[in-house]
């Protein structure tokens, strides 16, 4: 029973990690199910949100520094409909990948020149202290972080706000005809560039919910952006479509990852976890290409 | 006919450009600095580049430059990317009248990338408490000059500090954090060679760049619970390792980092869960010293400030106005030695290797109390190789310790060998010294 408790707390600290993984993969799905882009600059607007609302709240009061926050990633989306995608409306997949690429540079280095390049420090008044639970049964308790919960209890909310948000309103139906066809969309009357910014303002905002839960916990830093494209290993399992296979995706990569450098990293050399996820991702393509949950696509050739 | 035009206004503008490259080149020293204001590791990159080039404006300003000759300073921007490093390398080392004067990449990983190229080049490579730690044996490493210290004396100081403070090593545990690259795996064969010394255990856990996922490594650090943790990190990766720290319940009190985690920036974002962590100073924070004043009156007071006055002091921005003040002095050694006005890299190069700062001229140059003297030599390319310990109370760094000396008796064979082995591999005929 002893030997379970270390398992136990990796395990658990692994899944608490893959939460937040889900959280900057939702952002990914929320844009590719509505729009068939694959926003790539989904990580640096984690980043820019994030660092928006640190140095904003230097200034003002939090609740007010979240709303401009909130008002920055709109017109964020506002700009990136009308600057970047409404050109390119028709154009390959590909095409609209690349862009997103082109916003990622710019919103990096963007949010460096205007908001500063130091750490800063984001206190959400959750104390750092560990809980230990379970002590009776393990010497020393199974540790548990109360960021961690803090941060996983908000990505849970989220996730279950945006699931009723998909499915039970006239927008997530809009949104999901525009994800099916673009073409036929517009011709049954869906207005294709508000549907674009609504979605793009949701991803923004599911940004800075990530940039606040990540900012917490590492301080709001430029390697935010990378932390989140920990989210491709993430679509690769869950798939690109699916809005529990990036909830399940995630816990399976966190999960998988400090187990694997806890366990099997000592023995070649540790350091493991960076790229353990990719091929946990990989091998689950070579069972089901489409992801665990994502669309088979069948077309005629 | 509107590419024609400009066709001929660029082809203007080249020539002007040229003609003033000309023009200034032949009367200044040109003085090039590697820098890292962006990116991930950029929090502890720009205190740095500030003390630089804060310094080398303040000498212009003062002094009219080095002897009299004004020094062009000139930024390259590496991202701390060791392609990136070489790329600037390459497109300044030929600037200026006669070349770059030197380079301080402020990267262990450009460091490994340079080394055989300076020597090609002939331009010195000024590696100021990092770089190859078997480049101190000027003999092999001729081009080399990893002055107050390398990372295998840094080991061995922190390895005789904890082992005062716990009245010995026997049977103790000791955990090394270390950032998985050239620079974080050099302090391990030090660390291993005194485990067998010294009696205590072992391990080392890598962290892949930039540092920000180490659950596992502290989830590993709760089980095994070591008697002191060494965090060999850089950037984010610090204030992460004290947060996760924070987060498994490891005392602060008994992590030490080098002294390139040590800052500032790896202790306030954790805020108050800092206290008490400690870490290894090549010199004290504060600026209060002579060199200060004269940066505040000549630089900030003319608004000419790389950063804020209030950062002005800082452990980082201190460093770098070392790293600045080292390579003037071995431009100033050159034009003595020489009797030129503006000294090639090869003869900056002399100037470094007959460097001799003593208390006196350490008090003229108004850095009395931030460094000790150091005396660099052909055979001793370090020069000196001391730090103290400081200590974080949440608001400032205290010292904890005196002056330690690193151990070198024990590290010189072990830096010869490794530097004689290097020359085989490489094909190099070390020099003799007298």
């Amino acid at each position: 029973m002893a030997e379970l408790g270390p398992v136990l707390e990796v395990l658990l600290g692994g899944l608490m990690s893959g939460v937040l993984y889900s959280l900057v993969a939702l952002g990914f799905v929320l844009i590719f199910k509505a729009s068939g882009v694959f926003n790539f600059a989904q990580g640096a607007m984690v980043l820019f949100a994030a660092l928006s609302l640190v140095r904003l709240s230097e200034w003002l009061p939090f609740p007010v520094a979240i709303a401009l926050t909130i008002a920055i990633m709109i017109a964020l989306a506002w700009a990136v409909e009308r600057l970047v995608l409404r050109p390119l409306v028709g154009q390959h997949g590909l095409i609209l990948f690349m862009a997103t690429i082109g916003v990622t540079f710019f919103l990096d280095g963007f949010g460096q020149t205007i908001w500063g390049s130091n750490v800063y420090q984001l206190d959400l008044g959750i104390s750092a202290s560990p809980w230990f639970l379970l002590e009776n049964l393990f010497p020393g308790g199974i540790l548990v972080s109360p960021v961690d919960v803090f941060a996983a209890a908000v990505a849970g909310s989220l996730v279950l706000a945006l699931s009723i948000f998909f499915h039970s309103t006239k927008i997530g139906r809009a949104l999901r005809a525009v994800a099916d066809d673009h073409q036929a969309a517009q011709s049954v009357g869906i207005p294709l560039n508000q549907i674009w910014l609504i979605v793009w303002s949701t991803a923004g905002v599911v940004a800075l919910v990530a940039g606040m839960a990540w900012g917490s916990k590492l301080g709001v830093q430029f390697s935010l952006s990378f932390v989140a494209l920990k989210a491709l290993p993430v679509l690769i399992l869950g798939g690109l479509t699916s809005i529990p296979g990036a909830i399940l995706g995630g816990l399976i990569v966190g999960a998988g990852e400090k187990l694997a450098e806890f366990y099997i990293g000592p023995a070649i050399g540790g350091g493991i976890e960076y790229w353990f996820a990719y091929v946990l991702a990989l091998a689950v393509l070579l069972v089901r290409p489409q992801g665990l949950f994502g669309e088979k696509i069948i077309e005629r050739v | 006919m509107r590419l024609r035009f400009l066709t001929a206004m660029y082809a203007g503008a080249a020539a002007l450009a040229v003609l003033a490259g000309s023009a200034s080149a032949a009367e200044t020293i040109y003085y090039p600095s590697l820098v890292y204001r962006s990116g991930p590791y950029a929090p502890n990159g720009i205190p740095f580049a500030n003390g630089v080039a804060d310094y080398v404006a303040m000498i212009n300003a003062r002094d009219g430059g080095v002897g009299g000759v004004k020094i062009e300073f000139e930024e390259c921007e590496t991202g701390y990317a060791t392609d990136r490093g070489v790329e600037c390398y390459e497109r300044l080392k030929g600037k200026g009248a006669k070349g770059a004067i030197a380079f301080s990449p402020l990267s262990t990983g450009i460091t490994f990338a340079l080394t055989e190229k300076v020597a090609v080049d002939k331009i010195p490579l000024q590696t100021m408490g990092y770089g190859r730690s078997e480049s101190a044996d000027g003999r092999v490493f001729t081009w080399n000059f990893p002055l107050l210290g390398t990372y295998w004396s840094a080991a061995d100081i922190l390895i005789q500090h904890v082992n005062k403070i716990a009245g010995g090593l026997q049977g103790k545990k000791i955990t090394l954090v270390y950032h998985d690259s050239p620079y974080g795996k050099e302090p391990i064969p030090v660390l291993q060679e005194h485990a067998q010394r010294y009696g205590y255990t072992f391990e080392a856990i890598p962290v892949t760049h930039p540092g920000v996922e180490q659950k596992a490594a502290w989830l590993k650090i709760r089980q095994t619970r070591p008697d002191f943790v060494f965090l060999w990190g850089w950037g984010v990766m610090n204030s992460t390792a004290i947060k996760e720290a924070v987060a498994v319940g490891y005392p602060r009190e008994r992590m030490y980092g080098v002294w390139w985690a040590a800052a500032e920036p790896d202790v306030r974002p954790a805020g108050d869960d800092a206290k008490g962590y400690q870490g290894l100073a090549l010199h004290p924070a504060g600026a209060d010293y002579p060199v200060h004043k004269d940066i505040l009156k000549y630089v900030y007071d003319a608004g000419k400030g790389a950063g804020k006055r209030e950062e002005v002091g800082e452990v980082l921005y201190n460093r770098g106005m070392i790293d600045a003040m080292l390579k003037l002095e071995a431009v100033r050694n050159a034009q003595k030695i020489f009797n030129v006005k503006v000294p090639t890299g090869e003869q900056v190069r002399e100037g470094y290797e007959r460097l001799e700062l003593t208390a006196q001229r350490i008090k003229e140059l108004g850095f009395e109390g931030l460094i000790t003297p150091i005396k660099v030599s052909c055979r001793d390319h370090e020069g000196s190789r001391k730090a103290r310990i400081h200590q974080w109370d949440g608001k400032k760094w205290v010292f904890v310790s005196d002056w330690i000396e690193a151990n070198n008796e024990y590290l010189r064979p072990k830096v010869e060998a490794a530097a004689m082995a290097y020359a085989k591999e490489k094909g190099i005929t070390p020099r003799t010294c007298n």
